[in-house]
């Protein structure tokens, strides 16, 4: 909400620069969002009389004017413009003045003659034929009418047009819209300033005739128009508003158009109340009637635009069609043009919610529907509706018919509430008398009586107890509420969840992945670029109904693209190597018994820890050590690698689901080819993907000793020849089974193919430590371990190397 | 006989001291005092000597032997220290060689400064909750007293799955659902993934992260907001910020405040990150609105409680100056490296 200062400072007389009064007003609740001075663009030009105007001797389209600034020297001033006569009173730019757009002008020659500055138009001012209706098109800004009168020689041109005038735009929060007004901003800046503002009724002579001969209104839907105030205006003169009320409109961002609709955004800006005017020659039966739109009605509104409307929507209507939207727009068919006579004024109350949706409906979201939406006070209308017609009759612009039509349902009486100064003391923690609580209410425009405070019908926001004690504390002043610490008792948990994500973190950043965050929608055809089946369970998504873009619009339920995504990022911006993790949030949807989503409930969040890394050298089993130092610092126990060919977004001979004891608890390998192309991924990737919640639950809380060993072990070393497609895991089963618990570790050490070994077969090498915790080790308890694994070892086609 | 062992004595002393290392040392050991060596020798001839001058030469070749010994000891220690030095210089590196940097990997900057907020608010007593990103309208908007068709929630696009069922757009969800099934004194904070319909620029995601603060209990004022949030200021930008507190508003505080941190680049006098004003926008804060109590079944007669959100990004990118938010979700190595 923009704000004249100089409008302010009519209804309130506020001693402050400008400056200080943002910084009052910000810390009293008014958020100031920018200052501008109108005429901040204007330097060093004045008002100057033309004693003669002259031919130029070389130039036909120039003349050259001698000009009086109110000073002994005269100015020499060449212009091209053929609207000046000698007697004419101009703007006239200095030598080293400033004009809107970064313009300076200079002492010069034209054609050879002097020119000490420049004769101004009212376009180079920065005004349009809107703000000066009668400047001419092409020339020079004549000061010469009535509009002009009083003014000096040498006068700053900013005081002449409007521009020496600060403009404070505030940020008005949405439970105050009272203060989308003048008024309403008046009573705030008085209250800041430890005054009382509050504006008189308008007063209106009226004496044109009865209005109730004229006009009928009815209201069919009193909850979505609560209350409904017209007046008459007969023998409109159309024509443009007075210089202060252009220049009022425009200080405040509102063209000016001509009087009757100047004075309707005139109230609309002073009371925050929207009017609107019909042109009571089309208004057929001389009646308005407030009702619900017709399934298919049609209406032009005032933007030239065809309108469908349906039965959610209210209309102003005549005794046979629609004449406006309410509280949105009105219709083209009852528009006040130049050969208006006779005008009916509407200032009504329309309930927010409607006008909201009606509004969205349409597509047209107008001043005034945007007031609406915030819901105003009923009680405004009629104040409203006087300040119209007294504008009306201070302007000549029309005869006021006697008597107003308010039609108002709106009965419920103000609400009071109980001051309570303790509990406000209490609950801000400050000591402020009961006095100075009632003079910041009174200020407010609450009238106090006794403990009861009746609340002003424009603060619609107070409602109880704490909204009072928000008016005691922002006038008392936030800044001087004591700084205290509560000291209660504490119940302090730590989440388990978090904890563990605080520990996978240190362990991934400690392992040298980088942590990245991505977004938790994608688009969903990821799906199919990571080659998933048409009929996987992942598909089954969460689709966000009004997207941003389709590349936003179903919720993951795998985190490989996401990775894959940034990967290739850093891939194709030719960083060389990237290691990365994130814990990338899932969303599972409830399935309904058809197996649809179920869009009406919350879905299952997991987290998934994603490991992904490119770059030389990387490979299958760098992240595979990754992954198992992340186990082995969370103790998990029995970690398992199964080798898995049909996941389809992975290398089928490199990818392997990881299980912990029989819990499936994620899957690790290279991304298919066929994957990182259509990723755009240059090279080989790794990714790994480790459900959050299995590997908390399977991770070791709290590790409890084992007393060191007192007996020595022993190693022996075998080497197992088997079949190339053996996986190692087989192997490794045979020499723990056959061991049992002798074993206390067991490690691969060496794979040959070769000469030593006959074609199809590799060498396996381990070394085995042996141990009984018990007493030492025999070479018969060794001998008997290594047999048993012999054993074993013949059952799956392999053998000790001879 | 005399003459002989002090020959043994000065020749043996003199080839000690230049033996040029532990070999030749050894040699010269065995050579004069060994068991069959030089002294050894003269000493099986003492029988030809009389027995006033047995012990007179006894004791001589003794003192020698001793002597030998002792320079032998020296010059062997001597050796060794040589050797040391020797090798050690053999040794000597480049120190100044650049080495390879262990691998270490970096924390994201927001999850950075998630960790520092929320080690100051646990600091204060208050635990650390999450909640679901996919959230009831309920949670979202209807318990924090923003009915449907308040015009609040024009502030907030809303990502909708159906007529109820939404993309949180802020963390106070969180404070509902833990007060539903607490009850107080309840102090928290929630950190999370928060989303409105954005379009992507250089202030502006669709995603972005909120960390949220509750506390309620019987007599908690607004000066003791003030009080958790100044110590919060000056935890995370620095003992010497100040912080001022507006007059706001949101549906679920009354009263409600914007805090603002003294400018942590000029203190305060005015520059460009803070564009001349001194102060930077942190957070929004107020007092629980009664009636967002009321629905969780707490008496607003009995407790009160102060609530607090602020941006994680904004943070972020205020205390790190990164100056472009797409930054942060692009994930390029040479941005997450440096953090």
């Amino acid at each position: 909400m923009k704000l004249s200062l100089n409008w302010l400072n009519e209804l309130v007389k506020i001693d402050a620069a400008p400056h200080d009064y943002i910084a009052a007003m910000t810390m009293s609740g008014s958020k100031v969002e920018t200052l501008d001075y109108l005429g901040a663009e204007i330097e060093n030009v004045v008002v100057g009389r033309l004693l003669s105007v002259d031919p130029h001797p070389d130039a036909s389209k120039l003349v050259i004017c001698q000009v009086d600034i109110g000073k002994e020297e005269k100015l020499q001033i060449v212009t091209g413009a053929n609207n000046v006569s000698a007697g004419d009173l101009v703007p006239v730019a200095l030598d080293g003045s400033k004009l809107p757009g970064g313009v300076e002008i200079h002492t010069g020659k034209l054609r050879g003659v002097e020119s000490q500055g420049m004769l101004c138009s009212h376009q180079e001012l920065g005004l349009t034929e809107h703000d000066i209706p009668d400047a001419p098109e092409h020339g020079i800004l004549l000061l010469n009418g009535d509009e002009y009168a009083g003014i000096e020689l040498g006068q700053d041109i900013r005081t002449v047009l409007g521009f020496d005038d600060h403009i404070v735009d505030f940020e008005i929060t949405p439970n105050r819209p009272d203060c989308l007004s003048v008024i309403g901003l008046a009573r705030e800046s008085a209250a800041t300033y430890d005054q009382h503002y509050e504006p008189e009724m308008a007063t209106v002579k009226g004496g044109a005739g009865s209005i109730a001969d004229q006009l009928s209104v009815t209201v069919e839907d009193f909850e979505d128009c609560p209350r409904y105030t017209a007046r008459l205006v007969k023998n409109v003169r159309i024509a443009p508003s007075p210089k202060w009320m252009r220049e009022r409109l425009r200080a405040m961002g509102v063209r000016p158009i001509n009087n009757i609709v100047d004075i309707t955004n005139y109230v609309m800006l002073e009371y925050g109340q929207p009017m609107h005017a019909f042109d009571y020659a089309c208004l057929e039966d001389k009646s308005i009637i407030v009702r619900r739109a017709k399934a298919g009605e049609l209406l032009e509104t005032l933007d030239d635009q065809p309108r469908k409307l349906d039965e959610s929507m209210l209309v102003i209507a005549d005794g046979n069609r629609a004449v406006a939207v309410a509280g949105v727009m009105g219709g083209a068919n009852s528009e006040i043009t130049e050969t208006t006579r006779d005008v009916v004024f509407e200032s009504a109350n329309f309930k927010g919610v409607g006008v909201r949706l009606t509004a969205r409906a349409l597509g047209m979201r107008t001043e005034a529907s945007g007031r609406f939406e915030k819901g105003l006070d009923p009680r405004n209308t009629l104040p409203a509706l006087e300040r119209a017609c007294q504008l009306v009759e201070l302007l000549g612009a029309g005869d006021v018919c006697d008597g107003i039509i308010d039609v108002d349902s709106t009965d419920k009486p103000a609400r009071v509430l109980k001051l309570e100064p303790e509990r406000i003391n209490r609950f801000i923690g400050i000591d402020v008398s009961r006095e100075t609580m009632v003079h910041y209410l009174e200020n407010l425009g609450f009238i106090v009586n006794g403990d009861d405070i009746t609340v002003p019908s424009w603060r619609m926001d107070v409602e109880q107890f704490a909204d009072v004690a928000e008016e005691i504390a922002r006038f008392y002043g936030y800044d001087k509420i004591p700084t205290t610490l509560y000291a209660g008792p504490v119940e302090y948990l730590r989440d388990k969840k978090l904890a563990f994500e605080d520990e996978l973190h240190t362990l991934c950043t400690g392992l040298g992945f980088d942590e990245i965050q991505t977004y938790s929608f994608v688009n969903e055809k990821c799906f199919d670029r990571i080659r998933l089946p048409a009929d996987s369970p992942l598909r089954n998504v969460m689709v966000i109904t009004n997207p941003l873009s389709e590349e936003m619009r179903v919720m993951r339920t795998n985190a490989m693209p996401s990775m894959l995504e940034v990967l290739a990022r850093n891939a194709n911006v030719k960083n060389e190597a990237a290691k990365l993790f994130e814990l990338c949030s899932l969303y599972f949807p409830v399935l309904d018994d058809n197996g649809n989503v179920d869009t009406h409930k919350a879905p299952t969040e997991t987290v998934c820890l994603t490991l992904g890394a490119y770059g030389a050298g990387y490979d299958f089993f760098a992240l595979k050590g990754a992954v198992e130092g992340i186990a082995a610092a969370l103790k998990i126990r029995g970690l398992r690698y199964a080798a898995n060919r049909e996941n389809p977004s992975f290398h089928p001979g490199r990818c392997a689901d990881v299980f912990v004891g029989d819990k499936l608890l994620g899957t690790i390998g290279q991304v298919h080819p066929l994957v990182a192309a259509e990723f755009d991924m240059p090279t080989d990737a790794y990714i790994a993907m480790l459900d959050e919640a299995v590997l908390m639950e399977s991770a070791t809380d709290l590790v409890l000793y084992q007393p060191l060993p007192r007996f020595p072990a022993s190693t022996r070393d075998l080497a197992i020849v088997c079949d190339e497609a053996t996986p190692a895991a087989a192997l490794e089963d045979c020499i723990r089974a056959g061991a049992g618990e002798l074993l206390e570790a067991v490690k691969l050490f060496d794979i040959y193919r070769g000469e030593q070994v006959p074609a199809g077969k590799k060498s396996v090498a381990y070394k085995l430590t042996l141990r009984n915790p018990e007493r030492t080790l025999t070479d018969a308890d060794s001998e008997g371990a290594v047999s048993a694994i012999i054993a074993g070892l013949e059952k799956i086609g392999a053998s000790l190397r001879a | 006989m005399r003459q002989q062992l002090e020959n043994i004595r000065a020749e043996a002393l003199a080839a000690i001291q230049n033996a040029a290392d532990k070999a030749d040392l050894e040699a010269l050991r065995v050579r004069y005092s060994g068991k069959k060596g030089e002294l050894t020798a003269i000493l099986k001839s003492m029988g030809k000597l009389s027995a006033e001058e047995r012990p007179v030469m006894g004791q001589l070749a003794n003192e020698v032997r001793a002597a030998i010994e002792a320079a032998y000891e020296a010059r062997s220690t001597e050796l060794e220290t040589l050797a040391l030095a020797r090798k050690l210089e053999a040794e000597t590196l480049d120190v100044t060689i650049p080495a390879e940097p262990a691998p270490l990997g970096h924390l994201h900057p927001l999850t950075l400064t998630i960790n520092e907020v929320r080690s100051i608010f646990e600091g204060m007593g208050f635990e650390t909750i999450e909640g679901p990103e996919i959230e009831y309208d309920y949670y979202n908007f209807e318990a924090l007293n923003t009915p449907a068709n308040h015009p609040a929630r024009d502030t907030q696009d809303t990502f909708y799955f159906s007529s109820d069922l939404l993309l949180r757009t802020q963390t106070s969800s969180v404070q509902i659902r833990c007060m539903e099934h607490r009850k107080p004194p309840i102090r928290v904070i929630s950190p999370g993934r928060v989303y409105r319909s954005d379009a992507v620029d250089a202030t502006h995601s669709p995603l972005f992260h909120q960390i949220e603060g509750l506390l309620v209990d019987e007599n908690v004022t607004m000066a003791d907001l003030k009080g958790a949030l100044a110590v919060f200021a000056k935890g995370l930008f620095g003992e010497d910020t100040r912080v001022r507190f507006r007059p706001h508003h949101f549906p679920f505080t009354e009263p409600s405040a914007e805090m603002d941190v003294s400018c942590f680049a000029c203190g305060g006098k005015g520059c460009r990150l803070c564009k001349g004003e001194g102060w930077i926008e942190i957070l929004g804060c107020g007092m629980v609105h009664p009636n967002v109590l009321r629905g969780c079944n707490i008496d607003p007669e009995k407790y009160s409680g102060f609530a607090f959100g602020m941006g994680v990004e904004r943070v972020a990118m205020l205390r790190h100056k990164i100056d472009d938010l797409r930054l942060v979700y692009e994930n390029d190595v040479r941005f997450l490296k440096q953090f």
